[in-house]
């Protein structure tokens, strides 16, 4: 029987009523008394050295309120990087300046160059193409490869070279793992590519800036998943204003995918410009600014090797990987290809060695960073590629040679130094063959074929790392930030509750599914809690939303912080029934004497709290506000099974994913429909990136695939109907609500069951076909099939 | 982007040579091309309007002659700046040969765009380097031999300077 309300409700999203009615309030909805507008001229050539730039031209031109370059930002920080790497040899990571506006040279086509802020973004724009910029063309710096061999063009002249770091993970496992390799029965080697993304989130990036001279406050209003992050970040190493004085403020932000982590340029300019010109300074990006400068996900290139004994146990797992890190360091764009990546290879496996390899590169292109997976979904795709092609080497089922390897005892430390504390992968294994109905495939494939298609079926079991903590582990790692998330709970008078968080929610329903935690805590209608969250003047210090960590970091925080609310409610209530605390149960919104009908009502205990004249002042203070913060001991461990089908058309190359089933174990669920929407979301972009989806440069670093005519995301007729299951639960063991987080799940399982469906269905056909990068767009399945 | 190509004019290997030289030969055909001043010796100012796929924008760039072998060989440069559009720049190398009709002129051409214009316009920038490339070689073709219409139009009226200007260029140069 569903429950109507409190944890595991499927509540109707609140927050969709003013979404679905235009109502919401988003960045660009904000426009303020006396606005200018900013318009950024951009490099487009991807390397070269500025050798002037004439503003003089711009700033005779209608509107023209003031033009800015470089040498405006003499006395600015640069855009900092958040995590530090040190690699295999005990060397911190190279690290370049990352300026505001180009200094000396442009790095990517995007790059921006200078800023005119004018009446209207008519006259900025039209202002931009007077500015005189000459530029001698370089080399551009593109093949991750060539750039890291003795002599290529340097992305940074400063530099010793393009790498920014060569890691090493676990090093002291280095010669053991290239010992177990040698002497293997059998060792599967793969080469393949992590296709270049561009986020896409629906609603491009936006930043007002704004100051008040009359308080000397600064306020930034920016479509970001963490606002306290960007205030941190941009006030204390870019622009050098204290917290009291700077106000970030992200309203109803639409959607995010990992993009709006970061702090960008442009949200230092706007809150910059705005000081100098006593005005508000409003950008918005285009869409085809978007994909310039907002920042790149994924773009690795992996050779993979899996050594295994006769019976196809593994013994041993090595990979080499050049990870792409674009012109600049984005804020958290080191931590992706290392700790979010290496630490995952281990998989659902009892692989017991394991030696990762990662080289980062700088590139003449946009910078790339986190984006829905960040970093797990290039482990997950190496690892379930490899065994799939293993199985079919060894000539052993896929789900087979998975099953005899999954670990099965938990804890369960790997050798790539985390603790999965709980886990079931059989379980999720057995319930993704129940609903995809695998027993069926043969007389599907034998339908499609009748039809004249190919018809294969694809698995991956992946594991994923959410909610990255602890924060002292964290900084060990090199982490500039901690990781823990916070609330205050505030109880009105009359009972309400307003709950501030520090986690921000752009698409997860945090609104609902919040509320329903706290609801079901205390016993009171989810209509009496409001969730608020995205401005730093009236929310805690927190680490805002990425990573899947909301509900496994910030619910947590919620949890700990209704729990003083309780603790001292229930001082109150003894008060008041005249009873010992110890005695007083809390129970569907009213505190009740254990063995009578004694009860006084949640608003009854409330109002004693703010109109304290029958209350223990002496002993407890008026009042009912607490704050937690909560630092979790460990990730969270979510896994699951993905079966994809697809049917090849063999004429055409084209695929079609015909089904696709997903197992998920979550931990405890607290709203089940949302849980599902962020699978399928998931889903969705993961076949995205599997079939249509690729960011594509040209030999001189232009962009090629830098509009929807050319950058393909999924639309509805390119994806099945989903069927998501997450009945196979085992909680998490560390935080109070048992919940391990499924923002990412979908994207990270995903790419590897599409490819191996695909792979599948061609060998099925007698071709022999062991891989194809993604996308696996028609004319790559074709020649990958008429070679 | 590369290219390659012939045409047949029926002009001797001097008259094709001098009108390459020629800046007004240039300038009708050049496609698109509203402005060109300067000289084959000191390099030529252009203005060309052009539509690449969704980008609408005036290039502002420089055409330089270069490696100048009279009257065999010569490489035409040119590069314009088409503000938020973006760039386009390219080369063209041409060749003539003396045949028993005329000339054939024989061109290699390379080309690359930037910015905007290969954000959006990358999927079509071939076939439109390739439509570029067949209008001026088409109008600098009709331009030296004079086209049919036009011989009927000088008939009409001849003195007119606006009618003049569509004269073929060789017709002009005998008449002069």
């Amino acid at each position: 029987m569903p429950k109507d309300g409190g944890i595991g409700a499927s509540t109707k999203r609140r927050e969709d009523l003013r979404f679905l009615t235009g109502k919401g309030r988003y960045t660009d909805d904000i426009n303020l008394h006396g606005q200018a507008y900013a318009y950024f001229l951009r490099s487009d050539i991807a390397h070269g050295t500025i050798n002037s730039i004439d503003t003089s031209g711009a700033e005779a031109m209608p509107g023209v309120v003031r033009v800015f370059t470089a040498s405006d930002f003499e006395g600015v920080g640069g855009i900092p990087c958040g995590w530090q790497i040190t690699d295999r040899h005990g060397e911190v990571m190279q690290e370049p300046k990352h300026p505001v506006l180009a200094e000396g040279k442009v790095r990517h086509v995007g790059d921006p160059i200078a800023v005119v802020v004018a009446e209207s973004l008519d006259q900025a724009r039209d202002a931009a193409e007077a500015i005189d910029v000459d530029i001698t063309e370089l080399e551009p710096v593109l093949d991750m490869k060539a750039a890291v061999a003795d002599g290529a063009p340097k992305v940074h002249d400063d530099l010793t070279s393009n790498l920014c770091y060569d890691w090493g993970f676990v090093e002291e496992n280095r010669d053991a793992v290239d010992q177990a390799i040698k002497n293997a029965h059998h060792v599967t080697t793969l080469e393949l590519t992590n296709n270049r993304l561009v986020a896409n989130p629906m609603e491009p990036r936006v930043a007002v800036g704004d100051y008040s001279l009359a308080t000397d406050e600064h306020t930034l209003y920016t479509t970001s998943q963490n606002p306290h992050v960007i205030r941190l970040l941009m006030g204390a190493f870019v622009l050098g204003i204290p917290e009291h004085k700077l106000r970030v403020v992200a309203p109803d932000v639409g959607g995010g995918f990992g993009t709006k982590i970061f702090h960008y340029a442009e949200e230092a300019f706007c809150t910059f410009a705005a000081k100098q010109l006593r005005r508000p300074v409003k950008w918005t990006c285009s869409r085809s600014e978007a994909f310039i400068s907002d920042a790149h996900g994924r773009d690795h290139v992996t050779k993979i090797e899996l050594a295994m004994d006769k019976d196809g146990m593994f013994l041993a797992l090595r990979t080499d990987t050049y990870a792409n890190m674009g012109a600049y360091l984005s804020t958290f764009a080191p931590s992706v290809p290392t700790w979010l990546h290496g630490t995952l290879m281990a998989g659902n496996y009892k692989t017991p060695l394991i030696y990762v390899n990662v080289k980062a590169v700088f590139t003449n292109t946009v910078p790339v960073d986190a984006y829905r997976g960040a970093g797990r979904p290039e482990a997950t795709f190496q690892l379930e590629r490899v065994v799939d092609k293993a199985a079919r080497e060894m000539g052993i089922d896929p789900v087979e040679l998975r099953r005899r390897n999954f670990i099965t005892e938990f804890p369960y430390a790997t050798p790539v130094a985390v603790e999965y504390d709980t886990g079931d992968y059989h379980a999720t294994m057995d319930k993704l063959l129940d609903i995809s109905n695998h027993a069926g495939f043969a007389a599907r494939a034998a339908d499609s074929k009748a039809r004249g298609k190919l018809r294969g079926f694809g698995i991956a079991h992946y594991i994923e790392a959410c909610g990255i903590a602890p924060s002292n582990l964290v900084g060990q790692l090199g982490a500039r930030a901690g990781l823990y998330e916070s609330a205050t709970v505030r109880v009105n008078a009359t009972g309400s509750i307003s709950v501030m968080t520090g986690s921000h929610s752009h698409g997860q329903g945090h609104e609902t599914s919040f509320a329903q935690v706290v609801s079901d805590m205390i016993g009171i209608d989810a209509d009496q809690i409001d969730i608020v969250h995205g401005d730093t003047a009236n929310t805690p210090m927190g680490m805002g939303t990425y990573g899947s960590r909301s509900l496994a970091v910030g619910g947590s925080a919620i949890v700990k912080a209704t729990e003083k609310i309780i603790s001292k409610a229930r001082k109150i209530a003894a008060h008041l029934l005249e009873a010992a605390e110890a005695d007083i149960e809390l129970k569907d919104g009213a505190f009740t004497v254990a063995g009578t009908d004694k009860s006084v009502a949640w608003g009854d205990v409330t109002l004693a709290a703010y109109v304290p004249h029958n209350y223990p002042l002496e002993e407890i203070e008026p009042g009912l506000e607490e704050t937690a913060f909560y630092d979790p001991a460990n990730f969270t461990y979510p896994s699951g099974a993905y079966g994809c089908e697809v049917e090849v058309d063999p004429d055409t190359g084209k695929v079609d994913v015909v089904a696709f089933s997903a197992a998920d174990d979550f931990g405890n669920i607290v709203n089940p429909m949302i849980v599902e929407g962020q699978v399928q979301g998931g889903l969705a972009q993961g076949i995205g990136q599997a079939l249509l989806e690729n960011c594509a440069y040209d030999e001189n670093g232009q962009l090629l695939s830098g509009s929807y005519m050319d950058y393909t995301m999924p639309r509805a007729d390119d994806v099945p109907m989903f069927k998501v299951d997450h009945s196979c639960i085992t909680p998490c063991t560390h935080n109070p609500l048992g919940v391990k987080g499924c923002g990412e799940a979908g994207a990270i399982g995903s790419p590897p069951a599409v490819v191996n469906a695909v792979i599948d269905a061609l060998q099925r056909a007698g071709h022999d076909v062991t891989h194809i990068d993604m996308p696996l767009s028609p004319d790559r399945v074709w020649a990958a099939m008429n070679r | 982007m590369n290219l390659s190509g012939f045409r047949d004019i029926g002009l001797g290997r001097d008259a094709v040579w001098s009108g390459l030289l020629d800046g007004d030969v240039l300038q009708r055909s050049v496609p698109g091309c509203t402005e060109l001043t300067g000289s084959a010796t000191d390099g030529f100012e252009a203005v060309v309007v052009q539509k690449v796929g969704p980008v609408k924008a005036t290039f502002r760039g420089a055409v330089v002659l270069e490696e100048m072998v009279a009257p065999e060989s010569l490489v035409l440069r040119g590069e314009g700046k088409g503000g938020a559009a973006g760039f386009a720049k390219g080369g063209a190398h041409v060749r003539l040969e003396e045949t028993t009709d005329g000339t054939r002129l024989h061109y290699e051409v390379e080309a690359k765009v930037g910015g905007k214009l290969a954000q959006l316009g990358s999927r079509i920038i071939d076939g439109f380097a390739k439509k570029m490339a067949d209008q001026f070689f088409e109008n600098f073709q009709s331009v030296l031999e004079g086209s049919p219409e036009e011989e009927e139009a000088t008939t009409e009226a001849e003195e007119t300077d606006e009618t003049a200007e569509k004269k073929g260029w060789l017709k002009r140069l005998v008449k002069s």
